[in-house]
């Protein structure tokens, strides 16, 4: 009953705002985490549980949420992320710009919103949960009521509202050219008896499928903040709270933007309208300008914003090789970009809490007082720039080899090259950040709050225990998100 | 019939609450969950349609306009806030009354008559209702999940947005 996810959250979040005076306030920390928590572990204790029937009728209502082995690998994903952003939170409390005990609640929203896309069978279902992800990001960015933060809410909004207005004209357009907007039959319509868009039974004329299909894609190439839609990233996730970085960067994104494609990709268009060539011409482009971009930045988390674009590209770059093996590698990927780009973020939230500043050219030695933010920077760096034995280097690995089988050899050399790029811009961060001699007003810096650490140090043992044990992963789980 | 009383009564709790707190901003949310509680006994009774405004109207959109309203403005001292009390009983005792009267003209003018009531009854819903309920309410329940989602998200950025902090004048 994969209901759960939606429903527990949502009753917690009710429960957490009773009138309960000050327990109320003292109880988001531990609901939040121990969600994400049993999230994390309802996916991998019994991930045989959660493929029931699609529908249950709870109270009268018929409520149809249905999961799947990428489901439940975004399920995870999702609880990783959230967990590692309450402990964030937990570790900043003292700092009162945060909003107090609605960042709790605005991670359990989020929570609802995420995965319920991940569960959705529907494209008007998918809007609406994407919707209440957005929604409570749009808060959870500017709720330090900075003028920064509300700079890059608004931006987000905005983009966001043009968004929002592609995906409503293509669920009109499916309404009137298909009569219904699941999944399954939009699938069925595109497809069609002979596999030609709009040719089956119920399937409306072919360019009302073909623009349906390029408006509801580019919407979510808006949210997944894909070049040339990605003006709002930067300035989102360098402006959020850390916390709230951690949640945006880590999963916020990938999941109404990203995930959103590859479930498109792989359970209705699935070849069809030659989204194939507009997802690599994308995600090429995503990843060459997020890299370039990143290389000029003195902010920490703006050249951590620009790597989120750049990672993202790969992820679409693997769907342009319209084959199980893209599909496979696009997941792993998003999986392993909330690892270690979480805990990069993660990382910035300690070195910002311990200093006061994220800009690059005022940090530096901060490698001997804060030892453990260092290094395990270095594993999330090198798993970024795809270096062996860490789990990046396996899911840029399949791209690669996706993008070569399919016949895309350019693409693929492209992204290897650009894979330096992206070793390139987190070597001079590591250096500019940790490596070289302290000045005297960073000498008596120490290690951040043993919550900020705490989740750092377990993304990054997570990043080299996932690298070791990639051949058990393959055959249990990527294998199946394949043969979907 | 037992859940149908179970959500009466759960609804009448939520009003008596909503009437009773002192702080204006829990009094919206609970006029919110009320409208919530009414949306689902509509739901059970079969008023689809008023269900499905109820819900985005009154839960939603009404609620956010409070808070928003709420949070701008200031909350008086204790001692300001029962003189008012009082100011406001001095003024208004004639509404009681006022009410019974109306309630008593009501039970008149109800009271069961074979004409009016067939004059009342529901016009049968035509070919274009149905469509319109199926696809609003029965074709997406499971939406119903996120819609109140997003009610909560609404409100909470309202508060956390638009809600003054001790001390953020200083």
């Amino acid at each position: 009953m994969p209901l759960v996810f939606v429903l527990v959250p949502l009753i917690a979040l009710l429960a957490i705002n009773l009138p309960l005076g000050s327990l109320g306030k003292r109880l988001g920390f531990p609901v939040a985490a121990l969600l994400a928590f049993l999230q994390i572990g309802a996916v991998l204790a019994f991930p045989a549980a959660w493929s029931g029937p699609s529908a249950t009728t709870v109270g009268g209502l018929k409520l149809e949420f249905a999961a799947d082995r990428l489901s439940l690998l975004l399920l995870l994903t999702i609880g990783i992320a959230a967990l590692a952003s309450t402990c964030v939170a937990r570790g900043l409390e003292a700092k009162p710009e945060r909003g107090g005990t609605k960042f709790y609640d605005l991670v359990l929203l989020a929570m609802i919103g995420m995965n319920g896309v991940s569960l959705v069978t529907d494209f008007f279902s998918l809007y609406v949960f994407i919707e209440v992800t957005a929604v409570a990001s749009y808060v959870l960015i500017s709720m330090d009521k900075a003028k920064e933060g509300l700079e890059g809410a608004f931006k987000y909004l905005i983009l966001s509202a043009i968004a929002t207005l592609m995906m409503l004209t293509s669920i009109g357009l499916l309404m009137a050219g298909v009569g219904d907007t699941s999944f399954a039959a939009v699938a069925a319509a595109v497809h069609g008896a002979g596999g030609g868009p709009g040719g089956g039974p119920g399937g409306g004329p072919a360019w009302i499928l073909l623009i349906a299909a390029g408006l509801f894609v580019a919407g979510l190439c808006v949210k997944g903040g894909l070049v040339p839609f990605h003006a709002w990233v930067p300035d989102a996730y360098s402006a959020a709270p850390a916390p709230a970085s951690v949640l945006l960067a880590g999963i916020v994104t990938k999941t109404t933007g990203v995930y959103t494609l590859i479930r498109l990709s792989l359970s209705v268009f699935a070849g069809a309208f030659h989204l194939d060539w507009v997802f690599l011409v994308l995600g090429i482009a995503t990843v060459l300008v997020g890299a370039l971009a990143a290389l000029w930045q003195k902010d920490m988390k703006r050249m951590l914003a620009y790597s989120s674009v750049s990672q993202v590209g790969y992820i679409v770059l693997a769907l342009g090789a319209a084959s199980p093996l893209g599909m496979a590698a696009a997941a792993f990927h998003l999986f392993n970009h909330a690892m270690f780009k979480g805990q990069l973020f993660v990382n910035a939230a300690a070195v910002e809490a311990q200093t006061g500043t994220r800009d690059m050219e005022s940090l530096g030695g901060l490698g001997s007082s804060m030892p453990v933010t260092s290094w395990t920077s270095v594993v999330a760096f090198l798993s970024a720039a795809g270096i062996p034995p860490l789990s990046g280097f396996w899911s840029k690995l399949l791209i690669v080899l996706a993008l070569w089988q399919a016949g895309h050899q350019g693409f693929a050399v492209a992204a290897i090259l650009a894979s330096i790029l992206t070793l390139a811009y987190f070597l001079m961060l590591q250096r500019k950040v940790f490596f070289g001699k302290a000045s005297e007003a960073l000498a008596s810096i120490k290690e951040a709050s043993p919550w900020i650490v705490a989740p750092a140090v377990a993304l990054a043992l997570a990043t080299v225990a996932i690298g070791a044990l990639f051949p058990l992963l393959w055959n249990t789980i990527l294998v199946q998100v394949a043969r979907l | 019939m037992i859940l149908t009383c179970i959500v009466l009564g759960l609804m009448v709790l939520s009003g008596v609450w909503t009437v009773m707190t002192r702080s204006l901003t829990r009094s919206a949310i609970g006029l919110a969950l009320t409208s919530l509680i009414l949306t689902v006994l509509m739901f059970q009774l079969g008023a689809t349609m008023a269900a499905v405004f109820e819900l985005s109207v009154c839960a939603g959109l009404i609620t956010v306009v409070f808070i928003s309203a709420i949070s701008m403005t200031k909350a008086l001292s204790h001692d300001a806030l029962l003189q008012k009390t009082r100011d406001r009983l001095k003024r208004y005792w004639y509404l009681p009354a006022i009410l019974l009267v109306v309630a008593a003209a009501l039970a008149f003018v109800l009271a069961p008559r074979p004409a009016l009531a067939a004059a009342l009854a529901p016009a049968p819903a035509g070919e274009g209702f149905d469509a319109l309920k199926s696809s609003l309410w029965k074709d997406r329940q499971t939406d119903i999940i996120g819609q109140i989602a997003i009610i909560f998200a609404g409100v909470t950025g309202v508060i956390v947005l638009f809600k003054e902090r001790k001390g953020d004048k200083e």
